[in-house]
């Protein structure tokens, strides 16, 4: 039936006027949740330049070289395309294909359905299909979420887009970017066992050579205000150099410099060097720890349309996260603060077991190497 | 068994308005041909297509890289296919973005930049390889030609006669030709071409490029007959150069002769330049309105296409067809003036004249004036027809 519309049509139109143009690829994609549709049309004859379709030499492609490789043709395409949602990638595989016609010829339309592990504010797209072919190749992408479409390019210069930014309104966004903030600081152990590391004496006094019971609430819940706005205030102000490509630094010595920041903090409750000032070490280190949350929001795709809003919801988040910790925290350690449990159990075997860890994730994280990658932070 | 050839046509009015409209199919037979690649029956083109199989298994090797670029350009330019510029550029990767690049890789790359109108980054190549290589009468050759499309003719006139010593007098000639005509000394120019010209024989190449630009300059200056005259021997000497067909095209719609662009490019309907030439004449033909309204279609649809991906390499183009065809004034002022402030050909004064008539813009207007009384081109305004409409 549709084969006789498309001779009909043929016969209607005399001249097959086929246009000479650059080569593009239309993609489109369709975000419900978690679930990805998604559908790509790519020009049979930029498929025949990379993957040599015309098997039999005779300047036709004709269905059969097509069908036959199908696996093929799935596995160049899919293999060139990226997509991720909340820092971690979807899985994206290929349902069917079918034959269209552009104005410049026939096109192949491959389509797809994906998941992602979990719903993020955005989708992170990698377009590298025909790199190194053909420059001038451009991929349109249509994105549609919420009945709200976008039309993205992507080129050889601009081949890594966030797209999904405006989907819900700008409340719906940064309730999105505030839930990643709380996520990160949460399932991010290095950045709380930092915290905590700083955090574990504040309940205590050093009176050398060992440690008292601090006697007031207020003393140390000063003491946690101290290191936590310290904190606070140096990872906002890195974050948002970083977020915003004013400071960059290379990912490998922010993470191992987060891990090291996380082995002397510990050290420090074992042999003690700095005592009042850890505030001073926590704004210190808190520096570094702002790259870090940086690299995450990096992952997660920073909208260019929203990028204040995104980036302060992200922080806030933060710091949400991180007040919950303390708030646990505090009145528990007070309680326990005279307990065996608490000075050794809690502050001394935890203060070196977290020393031990982060020693493990320093040598992983500066040497690149997964040798105890069982052990290591997410 | 040769497979049947079902052309999978679905140029359709409701799919050219919206091109992905149409609906996908699995097809039921094996043998059914979907596609008709570019080398089929062009030995040029498949001997192209071995040259790059050999290229991506040695992709740093210049002596294989080279004559793939040339041969990619070759064909972009003789059949108006972009996607070969692509191939062009993928093939001179390596040497893409070096400041320091083997000479003959520099020219070819500012030959793609030129063809993809970047004609700031071709000058920049131009002037890079010129720099250490003075006596290349190549790239001297280049830079004159987009100096002079910059509308830069000062310049493009020193490295034409930087030439003398290195390239064939008619080669010289003609690269002064098109410059001298659009800085006031048009008949000078002229003169000096035909006489040069008079002399038979050197490469067919040349001498059909060299006829091209007498054409163009004597249909400036009003003499019609000549101007014909260099046209048609051009022709005879390459009958498939597309800049020569829209040359020629444009010439007959001008004089009147809207039927006899039709033969000329009738099997030209895939390059955008020419097929708007064919709509322009098919559009004054009672005749042939039925064909007049399926190529509007397809190629409102191709600009469209090419708006999607970012591409303005025809804003030209695109500015004759929304006035001309469109009747948009508005529109077509608007991107005869984007098109103004990236090329200076006469062709992009003339669709700035006509826009900014059309839409009554004096401003527009003004701008375009003050190139003609500073470049003395009144004689190609009133050959053109535009001095009556102020």
């Amino acid at each position: 039936m549709r084969r006789a519309v498309a001779l009909l049509v043929a016969i209607v139109v005399a001249s097959p006027a086929f246009a000479h143009k650059s080569s593009d690829a239309y993609l489109t994609i369709e975000r419900d949740g978690t679930a990805l549709h998604g559908r790509w049309d790519i020009a049979l004859r930029d498929l025949d330049n990379a993957l040599g379709l015309d098997v039999d030499g005779d300047g036709d492609i004709t269905w059969g070289e097509v069908r036959t490789r199908e696996a093929d043709i799935a596995g160049y395409a899919m293999s060139r395309l990226g997509v991720s949602s909340g820092g971690a990638r979807c899985a994206v595989k290929p349902t069917a294909q079918l034959v269209d016609t552009h104005t410049d010829g026939a096109y192949l339309v491959l389509k797809f359905d994906g998941g992602c592990p979990r719903p993020g504010p955005t989708l992170v797209i990698d377009y590298r299909l025909f790199e190194g072919l053909d420059p001038q190749h451009r991929g349109l992408l249509n994105y549609v979420e919420n009945g709200h479409s976008d039309s993205i390019v992507f080129s050889a210069d601009a081949s890594h887009r966030v797209v999904g930014a405006g989907s819900g309104g700008p409340l719906r966004q940064a309730a999105a970017y505030l839930n990643e903030g709380i996520r990160h600081i949460w399932t991010g152990f290095d950045h709380i066992l930092f915290l905590l590391s700083l955090l574990l004496p504040a309940v205590l006094v050093r009176n050398p050579p060992s440690w008292q019971s601090r006697p007031s609430f207020r003393a140390s819940f000063v003491d946690v205000a101290k290191v936590v706005t310290a904190f606070t205030l140096a990872h906002s102000i890195t974050l948002s150099l970083a977020a915003l490509s004013i400071v960059v630094l290379p990912s490998r010595i922010v993470e191992s410099g987060i891990a090291l920041s996380v082995v002397l903090a510990a050290l420090n409750n074992l042999f003690p060097v700095i005592r009042d000032g850890r505030w001073i070490a926590a704004f210190g280190f808190g520096l570094l720890h702002g790259f870090g949350f940086a690299g995450a929001l990096h992952d997660l795709g920073l909208p260019a349309g929203a990028l204040a809003l995104s980036l302060a919801s992200f922080n806030l988040g933060v710091e949400v996260g991180q007040l919950a910790i303390v708030v646990v925290f505090l009145p528990l350690a007070f309680a326990l603060r005279s307990t065996w449990t608490y000075r050794r159990l809690v502050f001394t075997g935890g203060s070196a077991a977290i020393a031990l860890l982060a020693s493990v994730w320093f040598v992983e994280r500066a040497l690149d190497v997964g040798l105890f990658s069982a052990l290591a932070a997410p | 068994m040769r497979p049947e050839f079902i052309l999978i046509v679905a140029v359709s009015l409701a799919a050219s308005c919206a091109p992905a409209a149409a609906k996908p199919f699995v097809p039921d037979r094996d043998d059914l041909v979907l596609e008709r690649l570019p080398e089929k029956g062009d030995p040029a083109l498949a001997e192209l297509k071995r040259m790059r199989a050999v290229l991506l298994t040695r992709p740093r090797d210049l002596k294989i890289a080279i004559p793939v670029a040339r041969r990619a350009i070759d064909a972009a330019l003789r059949l108006g296919d972009p996607r070969f510029l692509g191939e062009a550029q993928a093939a001179l990767g390596p040497w893409w973005n070096d400041d320091d690049v083997p000479p003959a890789a520099m020219l070819l790359r500012a030959s793609v930049k030129q063809s993809q109108h970047d004609f700031t980054g071709s000058i920049v190549d131009l002037d890079r390889v010129v720099a250490r290589h003075p006596e290349l009468a190549q790239a001297r050759l280049a830079r004159a030609t987009v100096l002079t499309v910059l509308g830069r003719y000062g310049e493009a006139l020193r490295d034409c006669e930087a030439l003398v010593r290195h390239a064939s007098s008619i080669v010289v000639v003609a690269c002064q030709a098109a410059p001298a005509s659009l800085s006031g000394n048009a008949k000078t120019a002229y003169d000096d071409l035909v006489r040069t010209l008079a002399h038979p024989g050197g490469d067919a190449g040349v001498r059909e490029w060299a006829l091209t630009i007498a054409g163009e300059i004597a249909a400036r200056l009003g003499d019609f007959a000549a101007a014909e005259r260099h046209f048609v021997d051009a022709l005879a000497l390459d009958p498939t150069d597309a800049y020569l067909k829209g040359a020629y095209s444009d010439f007959l719609l001008d004089r009147g002769r809207p039927r006899e662009v039709l033969p000329l490019v009738a099997h030209d309907t895939r390059n955008d330049v020419l097929l708007l030439r064919l709509a322009l004449a098919e559009q004054g033909l009672p005749d042939r309105q039925a064909a007049f309204a399926g190529h509007r279609a397809e190629i409102a649809a191709r600009f469209d296409a090419a708006r999607r991906r970012g591409d303005s390499v025809h804003r030209r183009e695109q500015a004759r067809f929304r006035l001309f065809i469109e009747h948009d004034a508005a529109g077509a002022l608007a991107l005869a003036r984007e098109n103004w402030a990236a090329q200076r050909e006469p062709a992009d004064l003339r669709v700035l004249l006509e826009a900014a008539h059309a839409a009554g813009n004096r401003d527009a207007l003004r701008v375009a004036m003050r190139w003609v009384d500073d470049h003395g081109l009144e004689r190609f305004v009133a050959a053109a027809g535009l001095d009556r409409r102020s």
